[in-house]
C-alpha cells in the first residue's frame, strides 16, 4: 500500500468528492474578487486622486464596502477548505504533505498580508492620509497573485507529480520547491485562472451595473462603475481563449487520458476530429458536429498528428467522461461567447469612442455575470474531474486518500444547508450595499447614527 | 537541534497567538450578545465590534498558519489528528464560518433588533469554535488519537472529561481575554466608563476561570494521569506556575485599574499553558510517534523554516504596522479626517491614448505569435508576459475615454 496511514474502505467516497467539490464551488467566485476587485477598487480611488473628482471617490469606498464583506466570507470558506484537506482527505495529507504543503504554508502568510492590509485599507479611509491610504491597497493586489501562485502551485502538482521518491509508503528525498515551482504543467494553470479571476469580477460588477441601466439607473456614477469592469472583462477573454489553447496543448502532452476524456476520444488515432456537442457513449461521440482532423490540429499544430484515446488506459484509469466532457463544452462555449462580446465592446470603444448602446449588449452583460461564474466553476471541474480517479496523478487514487471516518453525509448535507444559508446572507448584503443613500461617507461613521457599527467601510 | 523540534516551536507559537488573539475575538461576540438592553449595553456593545472588526481576519488566519505549517512538517501526525477528531474540527469550522459571515452581515444591518439577533448567533458560534478546538487539543493530550486514518473513536476522542475541562477552559479564557482586551482598548481610547465596566467584568470571568482551571486539573488527575504528573511534577510544571503568575499578576493589574499592561500578562498567562502542555508531552506527539518521527523529510523542514522566516520578516511589521494603528485608535470611527489629495489633472491626453493602444495592439500580436503559434518554456513565457502587456497598456488605453464627464452624450474623445 503506497500510502502513509492504513488503507480504508469508504463507503461515502462520492460525497465526500462532492462536499469537496462544494466547498471549492464556493469559494472560487471569492478568490476572483479578492485577484481581481481590489485592483479596481485602487485604479478608482487612484482616479480620484489623480482628478480629483469626488465621484471617483465615492466609487471606490461603496465598492469597498462590497469587497470587505466578500474578503469575510472568503476567509471562512478558505478556512473551510483548509480543514477538509485533513478531515475528508487525511491519508493525501499524511502521505504528501511534505512534498507539496510548503505551498499552503506560503499561501497561509500570503493570506495573512492580504487580511492585514484589508484591515488598514478598509478601516483607513478618511484616518489615513490619502496617499498611505493608496499605498495600503498595493499589498492586496500583490497577495491576491502571491495567494494564486501557491495555492495553483499545489494544483499543478497534483495534476503533474514530482520531486519526491516513494519507499514503503513514505515519500523520501524530498524536493518541495522543485515539485511545487519546478514543474512545468504549473505556469498555464496559474495564467488561466489569474486572468479567469479578472474576468469573472469584471463580468459579474459590470453585470449588476447593466441591469442597473435597463431599470434606468444610468448617470455618471454607473456609467463610470460599468466601464471599469467592462474594460478589464473585454480585454481579459478574448486573451484567456489564446491562454486556453496553451492549456489544452498542455494537458495534451502531460495529461493524454484527460484530454482524450474532453473530447469524447475513445480510440487513439492519427488526425482526430473534433466534436462540438453530442454525447460520448460507447466508446464515442454521438450527436455531435463533428470537424475533421480539428483536434490533432490544435493539441499538436499538425493536422495528421497522433492522440491518445481513453483505451490507452485500462477502464479503471479513466475520468467519467461526460462530466468531464460536459463541464469543457460548456466552459469554451460560455468562454467564447464572453471572448466575442469583449471584442464587440472593443470594437465600439476603438471606432466610436464609446460604450456600446444596444439594449441587447446590456442584456448580455446581464447574463454573463451568472455565466462566467458558470465557466469558471466548469473549468475546475474539467481539469478536477479530469484527473480523477487519482488525486496525485498516476500516484495515488482519490479512493486511497480519503478519510476513514463516517458521517460524510452528514457532514456534506450540514455544509450545504450553511452554505446556503451564507450565500442568501452575501445576496441580502450586496442589495443592501447597492441600495445605500450615495453620501460619500466623507464624514467619518460613528455609531449613534441610524446604523451603528453599520458602515465601517 | 532537530528541525524537527524547531518547527514544532513555530507550531506552538502559531497556536499560542490564534488562542490569544481569535479567542480574544470569539470572546468579545459572547460580550456583545451578552451586553443586554441597559443604557449602557449599545456602547459595550458597539465597542466590542469595533475593537475587533479591523483585526479578526489576521487573527483568525493564525489558525490556517497551523494547520499549514502541521500538514507540511508533521503530515502523518496531522492525517491521524484530521481524520480521528473530524467531528470536532468539522464543528469548530462551523463555528468560524458562522463568526464571519456574522461580521459581513452586519456591515449591511441597521435596526438594533437585527444587530441583536446576529450577535446572538454570532456568540453561538464563538462559544461551539474555542470548546471544539479545546475539545480536541483534550484528545490529543490525553492520548486519545492514534496514529492511522480514523484509528480512534470519532466521539469519545474529543467527548471525554479531559476534552470537556479543556474546552469548556477555552470557552472561559476567550470571554476573559477579550474582557481584558476590550478594557485595554477603553481605556486607550479614554473612555474610562467603558474601561471600568470591562475590567469589571474581566475580574469576574478571571476568576471563574482560575476556578475552572483548577477544577480542570481534578478532572485530569483522574482521567489522564500520565499529563496531570507531567503538568504538576514534570517538564510541564515552569509553564503551569508562569501561567498561574501571570494570570494572578493580571486579576491583581485590572483591580488597581491597570488594563493596559493586565493585557499582556493575560496574555502570558494562556501561552504559558499552552507551553507547558507541549513541555509535558514532549517528546511524544501523539501514541507511538513522537515529534522526531513524526517529522517530515529534511528538505522539508528546511524550506517550511526559510519559508517562516522570509515569511515572517514580511509578517510581523506588518502585523505591528495593524496593531499600531488599531491599538493607536488610528482605525476608530472619528479617528480625524485626513486632508483631499492634490487632484486637478485630467486623466490622459488623446495623443498618449492613442500611442497606448499601438503598443497594446504589438503586445497582442507578439503574444500570439509567442505563444500560440511559437513552442518552447521559454517563447510561451514571453508571449505570456507580452499578453499581459497587451492587457495593461489596453485598459490604460481604452478607459479614460469612457470615463470622461462627456461621455454619454456620445462620441467624445478624452481631454
Amino acid at each position: 500500500v503506497l500510502a502513509a496511514l492504513n488503507p480504508v474502505v469508504q463507503e461515502h467516497l462520492l460525497e465526500g468528492r462532492q462536499m469537496q467539490a462544494l466547498s471549492f464551488a464556493v469559494h472560487i467566485p471569492l478568490v476572483c474578487f479578492g485577484i481581481a476587485f481590489p485592483a479596481m477598487v485602487l485604479f478608482a480611488e487612484w482616479l480620484f486622486h489623480r482628478t480629483g473628482d469626488p465621484l471617483y471617490r465615492l466609487l471606490a469606498r461603496r465598492w469597498t464596502r462590497v469587497m470587505v464583506a466578500l474578503f469575510a466570507v472568503g476567509v471562512i470558506t478558505g478556512t473551510i477548505l483548509s480543514f477538509e484537506m485533513g478531515l475528508l482527505w487525511p491519508n493525501f495529507t499524511a502521505t504528501y504533505g511534505a512534498v507539496f504543503g510548503l505551498g499552503f504554508a506560503v499561501e497561509g502568510f500570503s493570506f495573512f498580508m492580504e487580511a492585514i492590509f484589508i484591515g488598514i485599507y478598509v478601516y483607513g479611509w478618511d484616518r489615513l492620509s490619502p496617499r498611505m491610504h493608496l499605498l495600503s491597497g498595493i499589498p492586496i493586489i500583490i497577495t491576491g497573485l502571491t495567494g494564486s501562485f501557491m495555492v495553483i502551485s499545489v494544483n499543478g502538482w497534483m495534476n503533474h507529480p514530482s520531486g519526491f521518491t516513494l519507499h514503503d509508503g513514505r515519500v523520501t528525498a524530498v524536493h518541495p520547491v522543485d515539485a511545487l515551482f519546478g514543474n512545468p504543467y504549473f505556469w498555464h494553470e496559474l495564467v488561466h485562472m489569474y486572468l479567469a479571476g479578472y474576468i469573472v469580477t469584471g463580468f459579474v460588477v459590470a453585470g449588476a451595473y447593466a441591469a442597473g441601466r435597463l431599470r434606468g439607473r444610468w448617470s455618471r456614477y454607473e456609467r463610470t462603475a460599468l466601464a471599469i469592469p467592462l474594460t478589464v472583462a473585454a480585454l481579459a477573454a478574448p486573451v484567456q481563449v489564446l491562454v486556453g489553447d496553451w492549456a489544452a496543448r498542455d494537458v495534451a502532452t502531460s495529461q493524454p487520458t484527460k484530454l482524450a476524456a474532453l473530447e469524447g476520444l475513445g480510440h487513439t488515432e492519427r488526425g482526430a476530429p473534433e466534436h462540438l456537442l453530442g454525447w460520448y457513449t460507447q466508446d464515442r461521440v454521438r450527436y455531435g458536429i463533428r470537424i475533421p482532423k480539428l483536434l490533432s490540429l490544435l493539441a499538436f499544430h499538425d493536422p495528421n498528428a497522433r492522440v491518445q484515446g481513453l483505451d490507452a488506459v485500462p477502464p479503471r484509469d479513466r475520468p467519467p467522461v461526460n462530466v468531464v466532457r460536459v463541464a469543457f463544452q460548456t466552459m469554451v462555449g460560455i468562454g467564447t461567447l464572453m471572448a466575442l462580446l469583449g471584442v464587440f465592446t472593443l470594437l465600439v470603444r476603438v471606432r466610436r469612442r464609446r460604450l456600446p448602446e444596444s439594449v441587447w449588449f446590456y442584456r448580455a452583460l446581464v447574463a454573463l455575470a451568472p455565466l462566467s461564474v458558470v465557466a469558471l466553476i466548469a473549468g475546475w471541474v474539467t481539469t478536477e474531474v479530469g484527473r480523477q480517479p487519482w488525486v496525485v496523478y498516476r500516484v495515488m487514487r482519490t479512493a486511497d486518500a480519503v478519510t476513514g471516518a463516517g458521517g460524510i453525509p452528514v457532514g456534506y448535507a450540514t455544509l450545504a444547508a450553511v452554505y446556503a444559508a451564507v450565500a442568501c446572507g452575501v445576496v441580502w448584503i450586496l442589495r443592501r450595499l447597492a441600495r445605500a443613500p450615495m453620501d460619500d461617507g466623507g464624514s467619518p461613521p460613528t455609531a449613534p447614527g441610524p446604523i451603528p457599527g453599520g458602515a465601517e467601510a | 537541534v532537530h528541525l524537527g523540534d524547531v518547527t514544532m516551536v513555530v507550531i506552538l507559537v502559531g497556536l499560542a497567538l490564534y488562542v490569544v488573539l481569535a479567542g480574544a475575538d470569539f470572546g468579545a461576540a459572547v460580550w456583545q450578545a451578552a451586553a443586554g438592553r441597559s443604557p449602557q449595553a449599545d456602547a459595550l456593545r458597539e465597542h466590542a465590534h469595533e475593537s475587533m472588526s479591523p483585526v479578526w481576519e489576521a487573527n483568525h488566519v493564525w489558525l490556517i498558519f497551523v494547520l499549514t505549517v502541521l500538514w507540511t512538517a508533521f503530515p502523518e501526525a496531522l492525517g491521524s489528528i484530521a481524520s480521528t477528531l473530524g467531528v470536532a474540527l468539522f464543528a469548530a469550522g462551523l463555528g468560524i464560518i458562522v463568526r464571519g459571515a456574522a461580521y459581513a452581515l452586519r456591515t449591511g444591518i441597521s435596526t438594533p433588533a437585527a444587530l441583536r439577533r446576529i450577535d446572538a448567533l454570532s456568540a453561538i458560534s464563538s462559544v461551539l469554535t474555542p470548546f471544539a478546538l479545546g475539545a480536541a487539543i483534550g484528545g490529543i493530550a490525553s492520548g486519545r488519537v492514534p496514529v492511522g486514518n480514523a484509528a480512534g473513536d470519532l466521539f469519545a476522542s474529543w467527548l471525554n472529561p479531559t476534552s470537556i475541562a479543556i474546552g469548556v477552559l477555552s470557552v472561559v479564557t476567550s470571554v476573559y481575554l477579550a474582557a481584558v482586551f476590550l478594557a485595554a482598548d477603553a481605556g486607550r481610547r479614554g473612555d474610562a466608563a467603558l474601561a471600568r465596566a470591562y475590567r469589571l467584568r474581566a475580574l469576574g470571568v478571571g476568576a471563574v476561570a482560575g476556578a475552572i482551571a483548577v477544577a480542570g486539573l481534578i478532572v485530569l488527575r483522574s482521567d489522564a494521569r500520565g499529563l496531570f504528573d507531567a503538568l504538576l511534577t514534570g517538564d510541564g510544571l515552569p509553564g503551569v506556575i508562569v501561567s498561574v503568575l501571570a494570570g494572578l499578576a493580571t486579576l491583581g493589574l485590572l483591580a488597581s485599574g491597570r488594563g493596559e499592561p493586565a493585557r499582556y500578562t493575560a496574555a502570558l498567562a494562556v501561552a504559558a499553558i499552552i507551553a507547558g502542555w507541549a513541555l509535558a508531552q514532549n517528546p511524544v506527539i501523539l501514541p507511538h510517534l513522537t515529534i522526531r518521527q513524526a517529522a517530515a523529510p529534511h528538505d522539508t523542514l528546511v524550506a517550511v523554516l526559510v519559508a517562516v522566516g522570509a515569511g515572517g520578516a514580511l509578517l510581523f511589521p506588518s502585523l505591528a504596522l495593524l496593531f499600531g494603528l488599531t491599538l493607536g485608535g488610528h482605525l476608530q470611527p472619528g479617528a480625524g479626517a485626513s486632508p483631499a489629495p492634490p487632484g486637478g489633472r485630467g486623466l490622459l491626453a488623446a495623443s498618449r491614448a492613442g500611442m497606448l493602444g499601438r503598443a497594446a495592439v504589438a503586445c497582442l500580436i507578439a503574444g500570439i505569435g509567442l505563444l500560440t503559434i511559437a513552442e518552447g518554456s521559454w517563447p510561451h513565457a514571453v508571449g505570456v508576459v507580452a499578453l499581459l502587456g497587451f492587457l495593461v497598456l489596453g485598459f490604460l488605453a481604452a478607459v479614460p475615454g469612457l470615463l470622461e464627464p462627456g461621455q454619454a452624450a456620445g462620441g467624445r474623445p478624452g481631454r
